[in-house]
């Protein structure tokens, strides 16, 4: 299993996110140059956190434009497992592979905060080693992470199943719509959200949660 | 030419223009006084503080790089050094604090990737008016934060500790220091002495703009007046999406070994850094300032060379790896620049094109700007208006709700969520989670971080207060259980031409300097702010501590909240409180005293290594040292931290006594601690011990004879969550 991070001009979490992957056993990962259109033969792709081009504009408005962001597009269409993490997930939305928008938290602060996440789907390349309703501990840290979509959109996501992650009730930190943390295309493989999975893969640094979404892809892609 | 009256408006005195028109053997034009000015100014040149700062201790084994350089450095394990610096940004946040507080990172931050350091760590401090009375300050403060963390979150270093105090003086001078942290391998360290004749000069980052000229440095060498708001064209603006790449850019560089020498653009822009680059390296440069990439096309030679725009690195590089330096700033969208030449002159100068502009002598530059004696003269009236009064109630449980809800002791959480304190995966320890922050590194160990000052005790006694500030730092690197490698300090004084604020800087220079003698700590660098003044008087002397330690084991970090019911609950410390300078005392609206008492510095490193050796061998389930509100106000914190309530028996104590030993304060002097009976008991055989009870249940229940203070943990927690109300 080869995951690829991409990296943009302006991302964070990207040494994280490949640090992450590569606590999955048996799996590498690599960064991907935003300037690079080639995506180096990986299995999975990770868009990471940050702020990619400064965020300027809108977040993740200039990075859907990148070369890379051409090939992961295409990389989706072909079924290809892609992961938006914060700022990727921004990317992901921009880039129409997700449902939906984030928008400025509530109280328009930064927050950095450990949340409880409530798995609502426990099927799927992403959260397939999860059980229904299991809550994880994992860290949100953004100022634009309030979902938002029209009722239809929100009504077919649930229809669907694509809302794969929700904020613990009470636990909402930034006013997402129904408390949703995390979306999935409506193919399945392609997943958004706004928690920072790449964060609790130690319990060294307060949880290993996290680890569950990319043993999860793992798992997907060897059975695939 | 200029006159001796534009020279006066730049900041210079009379004989200082005389030395100047001396050296250069004429009288300088507009582009030599605009660089003389910044290069002779408070700020560069630290004209009142130099001589002083010769008494600080700055050698030691673990030290890798000293004062002098962008920051200084302490090895670690595995061929590693951390580096280390704090530097302020006062004056430029009290008149923006947006923009100031965030610029004050972005400048600190490329002190550290300077000298080849990753960035991996930011910590603040912070000191602002009372909040509850001056929306200005709650104004200053929430701007500040947004700031600090919009820079740090952006450019994604983790904002992992820090402390923040309220109280009058810094009503119309409030003070912004940060602290950054970086690490390197020992050999990827490059320093700043421009070398090798014939050798490059190349700018890189962001274009120069009219931004800021004179910001840092006319801002930082004055007293700040009623025409702040005029001034707000010098304070520099951030960008940190430039500085990210520019960073990144930068540690390539040097990973590639392209880099003779490196040194930031930060206070009084290209003229500083060019001339300490080339007095370090004993060269001269000749810059072309034609060449130097602009944001408004019509700047003078002088506004270029004096320019504070941020986001900027100088570079010597070998001609033959100039194609390859450019390129690497191509791949990061980075402007980067061939501007100049070493020359084997000792001057500085500046051309525009062919045209000579300016011609100095590097030497006069930077080492005969003429420095001052202090004198120093100890001010017996008070200097400080008395708090207001807040508090009449003598009942201990009501003081203890009112003391965990003062805007000096509340939980900072409502503003420490603001900051990212987990990129990079290192951040063991949280805020609120420990005393210090820890940070692991690769090969299992960890180096841990705290800042520290009270200028409230400083103000009664320079020197002891400073002494308090350097142990209680050290303390609290014990209760993760980190040996102290090194320390940082930012000296905030008030007008050091006044001999009262004279004073109290040379005392507190003493204080510092004895402290770390006493613990075997080397100072590392640092930065002094003076003029911190306004109006209504000088602020509260402060000096920041930074202080970096270092574990073996980042899995045994210690925590700072009781979290195993049943744990004994014990007292460790040669604990002799005082009301004097308390929080108590200020609530009350009690005047600061003359005088602290005296610190027994021996005594108190041995308790400071009994509890940091019992933390390190995971003896401990947790240590928090006595600070800000005293004994209760701990043993209530460490409740709250780990959401288990506890009950004490401290013995019966006289009543007249009863208030100092639950509230009054003696920074650096006391732990309560937790743990099995035995782990208490081990503690007890090297510095005495009071075992007082045990955790457990969901209320803090303390016993003292008939007295008996009683508080659920829903009742601490609403109480310690008052700034929440401040900072909607």
């Amino acid at each position: 299993m080869k995951f690829g991070v991409i990296r943009f001009p302006g991302s964070c979490d990207e040494v994280d996110a490949v640090l992450a992957c590569e606590r999955v056993p048996g799996a590498s990962a690599q960064l991907l140059w935003h300037g690079d259109p080639d995506l180096h033969g990986v299995d999975a792709v990770v868009v990471p956190g940050g702020f990619s081009y400064g965020d300027y504009l809108r977040v993740g408005a200039i990075a859907r434009f990148s070369p890379v962001m051409e090939s992961v597009i295409e990389f989706s269409r072909e079924g290809g497992l892609v992961l938006g993490i914060c700022n990727g997930f921004q990317v992901l939305c921009e880039a129409g592979l997700l449902p939906g928008a984030l928008l400025p938290n509530v109280d328009l602060r930064f927050l950095c905060r450990q949340v409880a996440l409530e798995v609502v789907r426990a099927e799927g390349p992403f959260t397939g080693g999860c059980v229904a309703g299991e809550m994880l501990s994992i860290p949100v840290k953004h100022t634009t992470g309030r979902y938002y979509a029209p009722p239809d959109v929100l009504q077919s996501l649930d229809a669907h199943g694509q809302i794969v992650l929700k904020y613990a009730r009470d636990g909402n930190p930034n006013g997402s719509t129904n408390d949703i943390a995390g979306v999935r295309n409506a193919a399945g493989n392609v997943l958004g959200l706004m928690p920072h999975p790449e964060h609790a893969v130690d319990e060294l640094t307060g949880s290993t949660d996290g680890l569950k979404i990319f043993t999860s892809m793992a798992d997907a892609h060897a059975d695939a | 030419m200029p006159t001796l009256e534009q020279a006066r408006a730049l900041g210079l005195t009379e004989s200082e223009f005389e030395l100047i028109c001396d050296k250069l053997e004429r009288e300088p034009n507009e582009v030599e006084l605009a660089v003389f000015s910044l290069l002779w100014s408070e700020h560069c040149a630290y004209k009142h503080s130099k001589k002083l700062l010769r008494e600080l201790p700055t050698s030691g084994p673990r030290l890798a790089l000293g004062p002098g350089e962008n920051a200084g450095a302490v090895t670690i394990a595995g061929d590693m050094v951390v580096a280390f610096k704090v530097e302020s940004h006062n004056h430029p946040s009290a008149v923006e604090p947006f923009q100031g507080a965030a610029t004050g990172v972005g400048g600190i931050l490329r002190d550290i990737f300077a000298i080849g350091a990753r960035p991996i760590a930011v910590l603040d401090s912070l000191r602002f008016g009372e909040p509850a009375e001056s929306a200005r300050s709650r104004y200053l403060l929430d701007h500040a934060v947004a700031g600090i963390g919009h820079y740090g979150n952006s450019i994604g270093v983790p904002t992992v500790g820090g402390e923040l105090y309220f109280d009058g003086p810094y009503e119309q001078n409030c003070l912004v220091n940060a602290m950054a942290v970086g690490l390197a391998h020992a050999d990827g360290l490059i320093r700043s002495a421009a070398t090798g004749i014939g050798n490059l000069v190349v700018l890189f980052g962001a274009s120069t703009g009219r931004d800021g000229i004179g910001g840092a440095s006319v801002l930082a060498s004055a007293e700040l007046d009623e025409q702040d708001a005029s001034k707000r064209p010098s304070v520099q603006v951030g960008d940190p999406f430039a500085e990210k790449k520019l960073l990144e850019c930068s540690l390539e560089l040097l990973e590639r070994g392209l880099l003779v020498a490196l040194q930031d653009l930060g206070a009084a822009g290209l003229s500083s850094a060019s001339a300490e680059m080339a007095s370090k390296g004993e060269v001269g440069l000749d810059l072309d300032v034609g060449r130097v990439p602009l944001r408004e096309a019509d700047m003078a030679p002088f506004e270029i060379m004096v320019s504070e725009s941020q986001e900027r690195m100088l570079c010597v590089v070998e001609p033959a790896q100039v194609d390859e330096v450019l390129a690497v700033c191509s791949t990061w969208e980075v402007l980067g620049s061939t501007i100049g030449t070493v020359t084997d002159t000792r001057r500085l100068r500046v051309f525009e094109g062919d045209e000579l502009a300016g011609d100095m002598p590097v030497e006069a530059l930077v080492d005969d700007c003429p420095l001052y004696d202090l004198k120093g003269n100890i001010e017996k009236r008070p200097i400080y208006p008395r708090p207001p009064r807040v508090l009449t109630t003598s009942d201990p449980r009501e003081i203890l709700l009112a003391l965990l809800a003062s805007p000096n002791i509340a939980s900072r959480r409502p503003l420490f969520e603001q900051y990212d304190s987990i990129v990079q995966s290192r951040t063991v320890r949280r805020p609120e989670q420990a005393d210090a922050a820890v940070l692991a590194l690769p090969d299992g160990s960890a180096i841990a971080v705290s800042i520290d000052g009270s200028g409230r005790r400083v103000a009664c006694s320079p020197y002891t207060g400073t002494i308090e500030a350097v142990l209680e730092c050290a303390a609290n690197l014990a209760c993760v259980g980190a040996t102290p490698l090194g320390l940082t300090n930012c000296l905030n004084f008030g007008n050091p031409e006044k001999p009262g604020v004279a004073w109290q800087l040379e005392e507190s220079v003493r204080g510092l300097s004895h402290a770390c003698r006493a613990l075997e700590i080397p100072v590392v660098g640092g930065n002094v702010s003076l003029y911190n003044e306004s109006g209504d008087g000088p602020i509260y002397p402060t000096p920041v501590v930074g202080m970096v330690g270092e574990l073996r084991s980042a899995s045994r970090a210690g925590r700072m909240g009781f979290s195993r019911e049943g744990d004994s609950v014990g007292f460790v410390g040669p604990f002799s409180p005082f009301m004097a300078a308390s929080e108590l005392a200020k609530l009350r609206g009690e005047e600061l005293t003359l005088g602290l008492a005296p610190v027994d510095i021996p005594a108190r490193r041995e308790t400071i290594e009994a509890v940091r050796d019992a933390v390190r061998t995971a003896k401990l389930t947790s240590a928090h040292d006595v600070a800000e509100g005293g004994f209760v106000v701990c043993v209530a914190e460490s409740c709250l931290a780990g959401g288990l309530g506890v009950t004490l028996d401290i013995g019966e104590i006289y009543e007249d006594e009863l208030e100092r030993i639950l509230f009054g304060e003696s920074p650096g002097a006391g732990f309560v601690v937790s743990g099995s009976a035995e782990a208490l008991e081990r503690v007890g055989r090297r510095v005495p011990i009071d075992v007082l009870g045990s955790v457990g249940g969901d209320t803090l229940d303390v016993t003292s004879g008939t007295v008996r203070i009683s508080a659920t943990l829903d009742e601490l927690r609403e109480a310690h969550g008052a700034l929440a109300v401040l900072f909607p």
